[in-house]
């Protein structure tokens, strides 16, 4: 019995030389292999799909007027809602980790019912609610504000799907703050207001990219819930996930997946920048402690 | 959490105000709108918000809904399991690359899901033209939709156990392992009890996630009613048909849905005494 374990064991060793834990070659394998036909092969076709456009082809498409305005909308769009989901973000999380007061529980459950939801039940209940006829709608058309069928409709789904991303990253960002560093501040005289710009957001920083980069990256390929608020009108309240669609519908394979490519770059770019954003912050804050 | 020291107080006015712009953001965006779903279902009453429930189209959505669920859930469990172990238990070259792999289809557009499986299976390729020209259609079919959900859903559960099994450590396992005990013995009998709630939780979001997947969905499904047509894509068809009754009791449904997986995350994270976050 003891020689069979010490050969297993050797056994095992040489095969994954950093552990004796079984399974690493058929976890391995089987991981790759579900990722690439699941994930890599699919995605791979997107450029060469791409590819087989000719530069005229590829110019003409990224030069429309239509395909740029659409681009315009879902970018400006989506940041306004980040930046918007950033301040509501910031207050309920404060809220939710530093008060306590009845429904805080119920509340915090709620943050994440825009993750539950499908898109299509979202879309369909905002646009029922924001339109003219709407509970909510009708009392803004008093004061000539119209929120379905215009870009604000957008602006006003985009913050849905985005906010909650900001409350979740800045909830233990806020947990971890030592309150012995705020009680030091307050000791020394510093006011409230002192505290929470000079001790509290430096630190909350951090998070808060991350909360912008998940809420902004997620509004640009949001599309349930836009269409339905949106009105879909070209050049004004189009976004380019919708233009994929029609692209699609028309079937023109390479012009969507060329615009899927370029919306795919863009996201990822942006959360790779909000990544080394974030490591920069860090390394500063590192020096400015050790020096501190 | 602690209670924070007297010291550390916001004024009371600071306190009423902020927690009033939170119910007030709330209420606008999520608590209203949730409500209002239904009440616009129950609009006419029990008996047609019954009728739109049992009506031939919805009654096939929801068991083609359930079909794919059926098979999408148990794929990303396994899945699930074998990535985290890898990713938690060992460590070699490339495993950051393939973390960032496996959050992928976190951010990319569910439009943009839908789509690279049209540009592989659409008739004018030629995978896409053999398996029509073989009777077994994928995309504007139920393995389309499969597919889709297979790659929106695919890191719900992996994400849930990484960080899990990364803080259990190794130590029980090579126990085991020391004691004489093979590897789906160690698996079954140590790590999978401790990892019973982490599972549990990353299965409900992915069972959510694929009730209610409707933009990856929408692209690869062709909308054909009774065949392909899954209950978030049901509830647009019926928007825009302006039944609107109609739509909110399936919709309804849905929502009951999604607050009954919040309910359960919410009693998880009660029951494991953690808070955890997603993000």
């Amino acid at each position: 019995m003891k020689g069979d374990c010490l050969t297993k064991f050797i056994y095992v060793n040489k095969y994954s030389k950093r552990s004796v834990i079984a399974g690493f070659l058929p976890t391995l394998s089987m991981t790759l292999f579900y990722l690439t036909l699941i994930v890599f092969i699919p995605l791979s076709g997107l450029l060469f799909n791409t590819l087989q456009m000719n530069t005229s082809q590829f110019l003409s498409l990224v030069s429309s007027p239509r395909v740029q305005a659409a681009f315009k909308i879902s970018f400006g769009l989506s940041l306004m809602a980040g930046a918007i989901s950033i301040f509501f973000g910031t207050i309920i999380g404060w809220v939710l980790t530093r008060y306590r007061f009845p429904g805080r529980r119920v509340l915090d459950a709620i943050i994440d019912l825009p993750f539950a939801m499908p898109t299509s039940v979202s879309g369909i209940t905002l646009a029922a609610l924001y339109s003219e006829q709407g509970w909510i709608g009708s009392y803004l058309n008093q004061f000539g504000i119209k929120v379905a069928f215009t870009p604000l409709g957008i602006l006003l789904a985009l913050i849905f799907v985005g906010f909650p991303f900001v409350v979740r990253a800045v909830q233990p960002a806020l947990e971890e703050i030592e309150p012995e560093v705020e009680e030091a501040a307050a000791c020394l005289g510093a006011t409230r207001g002192q505290t929470v710009r000079k001790i509290i957001m430096p630190q909350l920083t951090p998070a808060l990219l991350t909360g912008f980069a998940l809420a902004v990256a997620r509004a640009l390929g949001e599309y349930g819930s836009v269409i339905f608020i949106a009105g879909n009108i070209p050049m004004v309240s189009e976004i380019v996930p919708l233009l994929i669609v029609i692209k699609l519908e028309q079937f023109d394979y390479l012009g969507a997946s060329a615009l899927a490519l370029l919306m795919l770059l863009a996201s990822l770019g942006l959360l790779l920048f909000i990544n080394v954003l974030h490591m920069l912050l860090r390394i500063s804050y590192a020096k400015t402690s050790s020096a501190a | 959490m602690r209670k924070p020291p007297l010291l550390l107080k916001d004024p009371v006015w600071m306190k009423i105000l902020l927690i009033l712009i939170s119910f007030s953001f709330l209420s606008l965006i999520v608590i209203i709108p949730l409500l209002s779903i239904f009440l616009q279902a129950f609009a006419e009453g029990w008996q047609s918000y019954l009728r739109a429930l049992s009506t031939f189209e919805t009654i096939s959505a929801i068991k083609l809904s359930l079909l794919v669920t059926m098979i999408v859930v148990p794929i990303n469990i396994l899945f699930g399991l074998v990535a985290s172990w890898l990713i938690s238990k060992f460590s070699f070259p490339g495993r950051q690359l393939l973390i960032a792999s496996i959050d992928l289809p976190l951010s990319v557009s569910p439009v943009i899901a839908g789509l690279i499986f049209v540009l592989l299976f659409n008739s004018q390729t030629t995978l896409g033209h053999w398996f029509i020209e073989n009777g077994f259609p994928i995309i504007y079919a139920i393995p389309g939709i499969v597919l889709a959900t297979l790659f929106v859903t695919s890191p719900y559960v992996v994400r849930e156990l990484i960080p899990l099994l990364q803080q259990l450590g190794n130590d029980e396992e090579e126990a085991a392992h020391l004691l004489g005990a093979s590897g789906l013995r160690t698996f079954m009998r140590v790590t999978l009890p401790n990892i019973k709630w982490g599972l549990l939780y990353g299965t409900i979001l992915c069972t959510a996630r694929a009730l209610g997947e409707f933009g990856a969905v929408s692209v690869v499904s062709g909308n054909i009613q009774g065949l392909t047509n899954t209950l978030p894509l049901h509830v647009e068809v019926l928007y825009n048909e302006y039944k609107f009754t109609q739509a909110f009791a399936v919709a309804s449904l849905l929502t009951f849905i999604a607050v009954v997986t919040l309910t359960l995350k919410t009693v998880i994270e009660l029951k494991t005494g953690k808070i955890q976050r997603a993000g």
